[in-house]
């Protein structure tokens, strides 16, 4: 490993960067949210300030139209989107994982019916099924729009992952777990779990950066967490209106979502170099 | 005695290839036979059939029995259980047979653990990391308290083999399978597994079905020999025979190809 250093400096130096970047873009977005559990600048409801203020000293983000303090908002909306991520991701992954690997063990009739009806799932956008499981469920709140959400990511990562299990199910080392007696689940748990972990997580990542830009876009159109609420897709759409007056209160959650989306890609991108010793050492 | 494996009139096809056809042979217990072709001509085919390992597509007919069990046609369930007890295998490349994210004294212990379990022995941590490491002292790998934890990238490839064949023998098989254990290594490294194949199979018992394509290993190791041509057995006998006075054309020209490529070497050296 450490002739690999020496010998491609530049190319180490830039993995750092990657991800010390999106560590931090990913981690400052997590405290705040996790901090908002315990501590805002104020009260979500409290009108404490003026209306469509400036950012200022008592204001950190300006307030909004009914003088509501905007960063207590972004604070609350880094929650929500984390929440979203994470609920839509586990979703997606425990019925994703579950069919990929179905698919992958199953019979050639089986595979090829599942395999299709992923990839019919995959052609609707995820949003569109989002919308649909919404509108099935009667209701906006913040659990519909997760299921919704983990359902629509579920069968890029189940695709994924039928695949990733594939390659892995070729390998010699499954042949040689199974001639010395080595049950299935004990392959799957032992052997297939574990080798395509690094690559799954990756992927992983990248669905939770589109199930936050998904939400927003629920929120936006008015079908996710109903207010008081304060989603960034949420936030986005109150600033609409005030939009030429009052700026900030449209660049600000555009600019948390977007620091969000970015940091988790770059996040991704640094783990997948550092999951994978063995490419580099060869 | 009866012998320990018998394959008679074996015949492997897809739905529209025959692979292998009419294939007799039988090992003896504690024998070492071996079986030569070059790549294509179906033995590491045969192998998997033994070992019940053929893919859905390829279709056995004959009979093939370890031990007095059938398995052609066996129950996958009746497959996994005889595939930990009587038979084992050893692969031609050591770095794909083992898991590159698991410790190697990890992989070894699978198995093992499975043996004491079936036989009821204590199969607590300890008494499984005690038996690894008898394994690894068995199949002299050197300084097994650093290999233990090692990942298989991390060690070298004669090492790998010596830790495949480790996880080959965890299992007490009374029939092992090396098919090309030495192709994938250099050639001091593949005098050294040969060495070690023939010293555990003669030091436990256990017989032996050693496939490669390389007349002078298989010479070192077996003592009857199978010649096979496009899945058709060409000669049998014993290796002295065989691979001194060979009846057949094609045996012959074996034969006289490895000995002009010996005198190739000597002569260029």
């Amino acid at each position: 490993m450490s002739t690999a250093s020496t010998a491609f400096p530049r190319r180490s130096k830039r993995i750092n960067i990657t991800f010390w970047l999106g560590l931090v873009l990913v981690g400052g977005i997590s405290l705040a949210g996790i901090l908002s559990l315990f501590w805002t600048p104020y009260a979500l409801s409290d009108m404490a300030g003026g209306r469509l203020e400036a950012p200022n000293a008592s204001h950190w983000a300006g307030t909004d139209r009914l003088g509501r303090d905007m960063f207590t908002q972004l604070m609350i909306g880094a929650r929500i989107a984390l929440i979203v991520g994470c609920g839509a991701v586990g979703i997606g992954a425990a019925i994703g994982v579950t069919t990929g690997l179905l698919a992958a063990f199953a019979t050639r009739f089986l595979d090829d019916a599942l395999a299709a009806f992923m990839d019919i799932l995959i052609a609707f956008p995820t949003l569109l099924v989002a919308m649909l499981v919404v509108a099935a469920r009667e209701e906006s709140s913040l659990g519909t729009a997760i299921l919704a959400l983990g359902i629509g990511v579920s069968p890029i990562i189940a695709r994924i992952t039928r695949i990733l299990t594939k390659q892995v199910l070729g390998q010699d080392y499954i042949i040689a777990a199974r001639v010395s007696g080595t049950s299935w689940g004990a392959i799957v748990f032992w052997h297939i779990l574990p080798n395509i972990v690094p690559f799954l997580a990756v992927n992983l990542a990248l669905q939770f950066g589109l199930a936050v830009m998904a939400e927003a876009s629920l929120s936006y159109l008015g079908l996710g967490a109903p207010p008081p609420n304060a989603s960034w897709g949420h936030m986005l759409h109150e600033a609409q209106g005030t939009v030429y007056t009052a700026p900030w209160g449209a660049i600000l959650p555009g600019l948390a979502l977007f620091a969000l989306v970015i940091g988790i890609n770059l996040l991704a991108d640094g783990l997948r170099d550092r999951f994978d010793p063995s490419r580099r050492d060869m | 005695m009866a012998d320990l494996l018998t394959v008679s009139g074996l015949s492997l096809k897809t739905a529209d290839k025959l692979l292998v056809e009419d294939l007799s042979f039988s090992i003896g217990q504690g024998e070492r036979f071996g079986l030569i072709g070059e790549s294509g001509s179906g033995k590491s085919l045969t192998s998997f059939a033994i070992l019940g390992l053929l893919p859905a597509s390829i279709r056995p007919t004959g009979s093939i029995t370890l031990g007095g069990e059938q398995i052609v046609g066996a129950s996958e369930r009746r497959l996994s259980s005889l595939r930990g007890d009587a038979v084992a295998c050893v692969f031609q490349e050591p770095l794909t047979a083992l898991d590159p994210l698991m410790p190697l004294g990890r992989q070894i212990a699978g198995p093992v653990r499975r043996r004491l379990k079936r036989e009821g022995i204590d199969s607590s941590r300890a008494a499984v990391k005690r038996e690894v490491r008898v394994l690894m002292e068995q199949v002299r790998l050197p300084d097994p308290q650093r290999l233990f934890d090692a990942y298989p990238h991390e060690v070298s490839g004669g090492q790998r083999q010596r830790v495949a064949i480790a996880m080959a023998l965890a299992c007490q098989p009374r029939l092992l399978i090396a098919d090309e254990p030495t192709t994938a290594l250099d050639v001091t490294t593949q005098a050294e597994i040969v060495q070690l194949i023939n010293a555990l199979v003669a030091d436990l018992g256990i017989s032996l079905l050693f496939i490669s394509h390389d007349l002078a290993v298989v010479g070192q190791v077996a003592e009857r020999v199978m010649v096979m041509r496009n899945g058709r057995p060409v000669e049998i006998g014993t290796a002295q025979q065989v691979l001194t006075k060979p009846h057949d054309d094609y045996t012959r020209n074996l034969v006289a190809a490895a000995r002009r490529f010996d005198a190739a070497l000597e002569g260029g050296a």
